[in-house]
């Protein structure tokens, strides 16, 4: 199957797109974002999930976490390119919620077949989860979960689960005597510990999760081929929020570089700060162009949708990382300072960066595509 | 990657169809000689009879200047360049020798030319007949082009011109160039005009041409001396004082950046057609041994490797992704990233390469045991001929700090 040439990037997900734009603009400022998650700078404080429940029920009413469920659990079905616009305008605005952990929720239970329909349909109706399947050295293979499961009861500790503290329902990796499967259960059914993480993030919130003899349901039995199913739109999604909240920040330091005068000149003027800022913008557009054909990919060419998921997320990763460095440093002093938004995209920034793989990892799983696999 | 044939509109489906019939009888045999690896280089008149030959049929045949008002020689046709290009690739024609004159003189010369001159010049530049060079660069004045000295002497209804015009490849060749040309020394973007000139019918009758070598040990640019040219005022393009204006025109189409879609063919490989890119990095890592295995296999190379596939990947989407205005934050910026972009990956690429093949990086053109027949280090030393010539990269990043990003000038 080959790609539309405009990536199917439909005018419907133009409107979506735009008008998420907007309602991030009016309703979430960076200002209000700094004042919800930033009151504190103890870093003895206990670790907060600091967010805006009521904001994010307008955008449960909007209906933006069905979106991507399919038409036949009572979703929209929407394109992957649609809703990665949407997650862009998301990341742009940094919108501490659980939307990227819903999709990638949903994205594994479509990938579960009928099996997964009823927990599908769940999140069509508002409901949310989030995928626990990392051990405790964050390997990013899910066959090496620390989580089993005996007769649907399962034991052990599943790490760095993302906004493990917003949603309704765990996705759960485990091991059994077969193999590897998914479980679907409530984030706090009986036997189920929640133990905040204190991580650098101030707009995410994270957690490793306890079982001890929790009853669950069994959504798919060979949940590994299912992950490798659904793992392509898990990375894309998260490079199109790094390159939302990277285009923040090059805006950000833009206007600070135009306004900012040292020597009797705006510093933008000088090379030494104007070039590395294009260099910052060249990067996040080869990263956004690489998601849009990523997510294409994952709608029209699925047996591409790792080779070009993995290049997204390498590239993405790179983004984050260089334009968080020079956002911090172009600020000079103030940028160095807790009240500074920017320390809030940074922070952010490096999480997602290293989240579901960094970008050597990418480029290894790359190779083994491209190349071949070695040993 | 896109199929975009898929999304043709219904005159460009017809003319994708004819384009098709066409090349499939008229794609010509590779020539016997080597072929260089453009047509900036071109050095014996054996290679530019051949390929003015080619570019002569695909103008006959409607595959040149498609999109161009029929009354200059052009198709009369609406975004089916794009679509004739797309064909001449796919079916690996030779490349169009007049590619200055397609890709920089016609949409100069569309935009700002008289009527007579459109009339007179653009037909026979399609077809090939008139080569077309470019007179931008002096001695002393690369970078700063808004400095340049070259000066026409007004002469009543005439010009004299008097100066020295640098890199200016295809002149041994050319009939015609394109030249901006200081009439006012009082002001500097102000005191510019913009003229095409003569030059093969003016050899010593006011024009010497001289080649230079490059470090590569190719020819294909020269200098041009002016002693004394007379042109008529009929020739020059845009009003007197705004040569600066009708040469930004020139540059955007230069890099890629225009609004008119410039006729290019080209996918012919023969053994002296070689590209700095990706696939042939891996083709070399595949047969290049490396520490006692196969380069393919080392880690760290796989590593680097991957990296310039991601960033070639990212070229060509975001060529994509400009036709795509929901998903642009600003219209120019991906079109002024694109010769940057292009000419520093492929720079990249072939000086990974170099670190591939090792020892065996040593051995140039002509040496029996050099692998890809010497082309690798060739193709690097070539690359700074690309991340120099049309605005340097440094020019590049701040024509985009300033256009794209509004930070201050620079000057």
């Amino acid at each position: 199957m080959a790609q539309p040439d405009n990536y199917g990037f439909s005018e419907e997900a133009s409107l979506l797109k735009d008008s998420a734009r907007k309602f991030f603009k009016n309703n979430f400022s960076t200002d209000k974002l700094h004042r919800m998650v930033a009151d504190n700078p103890d870093s003895s404080r206990a670790p907060g999930s600091l967010w805006d429940k009521e904001l994010w029920q307008q955008l449960l009413d909007l209906g933006w976490t069905l979106l991507a469920v399919p038409e036949s659990a009572e979703g929209l079905g929407l394109s992957a390119v649609a809703v990665a616009g949407l997650v862009e305008e998301a990341g742009r605005a940094a919108f501490p919620c659980p939307l990227l952990a819903t999709l990638n929720a949903t994205y594994l239970l479509a990938a579960c077949g009928d099996p997964g329909n009823a927990a599908l349909k769940e999140i069509a109706e508002g409901t949310t989860a989030t995928l626990a399947l990392t051990n405790r050295t964050g390997s990013w293979r899910p066959q090496d979960t620390e989580v089993s499961a005996i007769q649907r009861k399962l034991n052990g500790t599943a790490w760095f689960v993302q906004d493990a503290r917003k949603v309704d329902r765990l996705l759960v990796c485990a091991k059994k005597d077969t193999g590897h499967s998914l479980y679907w259960v409530a984030s706090d059914a009986l036997g189920i510990t929640v133990h905040a993480d204190r991580i650098v993030d101030l707009t995410r919130d994270q957690a490793h999760v306890e079982f001890l003899d929790v009853e669950a349901e069994e959504v798919c039995e060979d949940g590994l081929k299912a992950l490798e199913q659904a793992f392509p739109a898990i990375w894309t999604m998260l490079a199109a929020d790094v390159i939302g909240a990277a285009e923040w920040q090059l805006q950000t330091t833009t206007e600070y570089a135009r306004t900012r005068t040292q020597f009797e000149r705006p510093i933008g003027f000088f090379q030494a700060v104007k070039h590395p800022l294009v260099d910052v913008m060249i990067q996040i557009d080869e990263a956004k162009s690489l998601v849009y054909n990523a997510a294409c990919a994952i709608d029209h060419e699925p047996q591409r949708a790792a080779e070009y998921a993995h290049m997204a997320k390498a590239s993405a990763s790179e983004t984050a990382a260089f334009a968080s460095s020079r956002s911090v440093q172009f600020h000079g002093g103030i940028g160095y300072t807790w009240e500074c938004f920017v320390q809030l995209y940074f922070k952010r920034q490096k999480h997602s960066q290293l989240l579901w793989g960094d970008a050597a990892w990418h480029r290894a799983r790359l190779a083994d595509i491209v190349l071949g696999k070695i040993d | 990657m896109s199929d975009s044939a898929s999304k043709d509109t219904l005159e460009q489906a017809e003319f994708r169809q004819h384009c098709r019939n066409w090349l499939c009888d008229n794609t010509p045999a590779e020539p016997s000689f080597r072929l260089p690896i453009s047509a900036l280089e071109i050095m014996t008149e054996e290679q530019l009879t051949y390929l003015k030959d080619w570019q002569k049929s695909a103008y006959d045949a409607g595959l040149v200047g498609c999109d161009y008002p029929v009354a200059y020689g052009g198709g009369g046709r609406s975004n089916c360049q794009r679509i004739a290009n797309e064909e001449m690739h796919r079916a690996k024609t030779p490349y169009m020798p007049n590619i200055i004159g397609l890709g920089m003189a016609a949409p100069t010369l569309l935009q700002y030319g008289q009527e007579e001159l459109k009339k007179h010049l653009l037909p026979r530049l399609f077809s090939g007949e008139d080569i077309w060079c470019q007179g931008f660069s002096e001695p002393g004045s690369g970078s700063d082009l808004a400095s340049v000295q070259t000066f026409a002497q007004r002469d009543g209804d005439a010009w004299i011109i008097n100066g020295h015009k640098v890199w200016t490849s295809l002149a041994h060749f050319a009939a015609w160039m394109i030249i901006l040309l200081r009439t006012d020394k009082t002001q500097k973007h102000g005191g510019l005009s913009y003229f095409v000139v003569p030059i093969s019918s003016a050899l010593d009758q006011g024009v010497s041409v001289k080649p230079l070598i490059k470090m590569t040990g190719e020819t294909g640019f020269n200098e041009v001396l002016f002693e004394d040219l007379q042109v008529d005022d009929g020739l020059r393009l845009g009003a007197l004082g705004h040569g600066w204006q009708v040469a930004t025109t020139t540059l955007l189409h230069e890099r890629d950046a225009g609004e008119l879609v410039t006729p290019r063919s080209g996918g012919m490989k023969n053994a002296a057609t070689h590209n700095a890119n990706t696939a042939n990095l891996i083709d070399l890592a595949r047969k290049t041994q490396y520490n006692g295995k196969a380069a393919v296999e080392d880690p760290l190379l796989r590593d680097r490797i991957m990296r310039q596939l991601i960033r070639e990947t990212a070229l060509e989407e975001n060529q994509r992704r400009t036709r795509v205005p929901a998903l642009l934050e600003h219209p120019a910026r991906l079109q002024l990233q694109n010769k940057l972009l292009r000419s520093e990956i492929a720079q990249e690429t072939s000086a990974l390469a170099l670190e591939v093949a090792g020892a065996s990086a040593s051995l140039y053109l002509g040496d029996q045991n050099a692998p890809a027949a010497g082309q690798w280090p060739l193709a690097y030393m070539s690359s700074y001929g690309n991340t120099i010539a049309a605005g340097t990269s440094e020019v590049q990043r701040n024509i985009l700090g300033e256009r794209v990003l509004s930070l201050a000038k620079s000057k």
